[in-house]
């Protein structure tokens, strides 16, 4: 085997593609769980055209192939005079794209709410919206996180797609380093090691998430 | 002021239709300081539905609701919650927060309604859950207690907002039959505190032992009403005949 070819070319270009896709797949996936919340809520209590809006939003996102939309984010939006870098392009299509999904989770779970605990907040003097804040959301969210999870573990190999619109991260420095040494094998084999490892930590830590806001009653609990 | 106060709860001639039919008609109960009234009638009569308008969980087509003398404006939407907070509800299937310790349930609507800070709230809703017997489950969810403790909570929740007056939907109705004793028990010494109360039943006895006055209920109209005595020592009344046939089933 050659070991000056790994420690020397193909890990340290590794690392640094891996630098760069924490940086795009850990905002994403905060901000991306956050709007997925609020489109989410907006989808289900808000006035009947925001609802509407927040539909067309989510089909046009869930419609349209992710490496479309950042095609179209890098290239075509600076004919509007929005200009992106190859790196802030990647997040916000990310960012769009994951909120998009993730309404889709918390959307199922707002639905499964009782109504009769809305009834009693509201009976107790609570707005809508406080009533959303504090008895529906915080019961919801835990219903989906499993499947908020599962879009964050999509999430982490889509972020493979950033090297399209030439940000840099680990698929991206994997492509460079293959076609300047023609190692395809090792090359993507190192890769998808690296993407591996990233699900494992993602998922363990989703774990414990679960178990840390875990209710007894809830499922998991 | 001249001396008379007026109803604590005045409903005027409140009319719902859900799905074209008619589900309550020209519904009106005017209850005292200090009064417990009790809804009875065959389910489907409207009972629920009429606890339900009165708070306006189910907004009413026609009639008007009066919380001490102030009428309620239903489009009014800050108004509508300041009144909610003045009227306690307990529902038939309890409605706890499925996420929240039993502490927590009765301390939140004190927090985020009443804007009490954390700690002042917390203390409240103790002295609440040990009011009703409760005061070592605070740290208990819902899901780790009884029908009859969880429904107890609910009345610790709706007293810690110290309501005007509350409305108790068929409170025991869900309960197995040796859990019905525990919450009744709550209820009569509310009653016997002061307590003015609206309250939808099938628990006679307990009706005619502390009713200040029966409504009896049938296809959304309050048919009858009048004190227990009254109306079932008359043998005309249909409360009498409903009353008998729920002793014979019994």
């Amino acid at each position: 085997m050659d070991v000056p070819f790994f420690t020397q070319t193909l890990l340290p270009a590794l690392n640094k593609g891996l630098a760069v896709s924490l940086a795009l797949i850990v905002p994403a996936a905060l901000f991306g769980f956050l709007g997925g919340v609020l489109l989410g809520c907006l989808r289900v209590f808000a006035h009947p055209w925001l609802r509407r809006l927040g539909d067309w939003y989510t089909s046009l996102l869930r419609g349209v192939p992710l490496a479309i939309q950042l095609m179209l984010i890098y290239y075509a939006l600076p004919y509007l005079g929005i200009f992106f870098s190859p790196y802030g392009a990647a997040l916000t299509g990310f960012i769009l794209c994951t909120t998009a999904y993730q309404s889709e989770y918390i959307r199922g779970a707002l639905l499964s709410i009782r109504l009769g605990q809305i009834r009693a907040a509201q009976a107790l003097g609570f707005t809508t919206w406080q009533t959303v804040l504090w008895i529906v959301v915080p019961q919801a969210a835990r219903r989906a996180l499993p499947g908020c999870g599962n879009e964050i573990v999509y999430l982490i190999k889509y972020s493979s797609l950033a090297y399209l619109v030439t940000c840099m991260e680990l698929m991206g420095q994997g492509k460079v380093v293959a076609s300047d040494t023609f190692r395809y094998t090792e090359v993507f084999m190192a890769v998808g090691a690296y993407y591996l490892v990233m699900v494992t930590v993602a998922s363990r830590l989703l774990h414990w998430l679960e178990r840390r806001y875990a209710v007894p009653g809830f499922a998991g609990a | 002021m001249n001396g008379i106060e007026p109803p604590v709860l005045q409903v005027e001639g409140v009319c719902k239709r859900l799905g074209g039919k008619a589900v309550l008609e020209d519904c009106s109960i005017s209850v005292r300081r200090g009064e417990l009234k009790v809804l009875i009638g065959p389910s489907g009569a409207g009972k629920s539905t009429l606890l339900h308008c009165i708070n306006c969980l189910v907004v009413p087509d026609k009639g008007d609701i009066l919380l001490e003398g102030e009428r309620l404006d239903t489009r009014d939407k800050a108004a509508l919650c300041a009144f909610r907070t003045r009227v306690g509800m307990i529902f038939q299937d309890f409605n706890l927060f499925d996420h929240l310790s039993a502490l927590d349930n009765v301390a939140i609507a004190l927090r985020k309604v009443r804007g009490m800070s954390r700690d002042d709230a917390a203390a409240r809703a103790r002295e609440e859950l040990e009011k009703v017997g409760l005061g070592g489950r605070g740290g208990h969810y819902p899901a780790e207690l009884s029908g009859g403790q969880k429904q107890r909570v609910a009345i610790a929740r709706a007293l810690a907002m110290d309501p005007r007056v509350i409305l108790l939907d068929e409170p025991t109705s869900a309960l197995d039959p040796e859990l019905v004793g525990e919450v009744l028990s709550v209820i009569r010494a509310l009653a016997k505190d002061g307590m003015t109360m609206v309250m939808a039943t099938h628990q006679m006895d307990f009706a005619r032992a502390l009713a200040t006055e029966l409504l009896f209920m049938e296809h959304g109209r309050i048919i009858e009403q009048g004190t227990p005595e009254e109306l079932l020592a008359d043998e005309t009344t249909r409360t009498r005949d409903f009353c008998q046939r729920l002793g014979e089933l019994g």
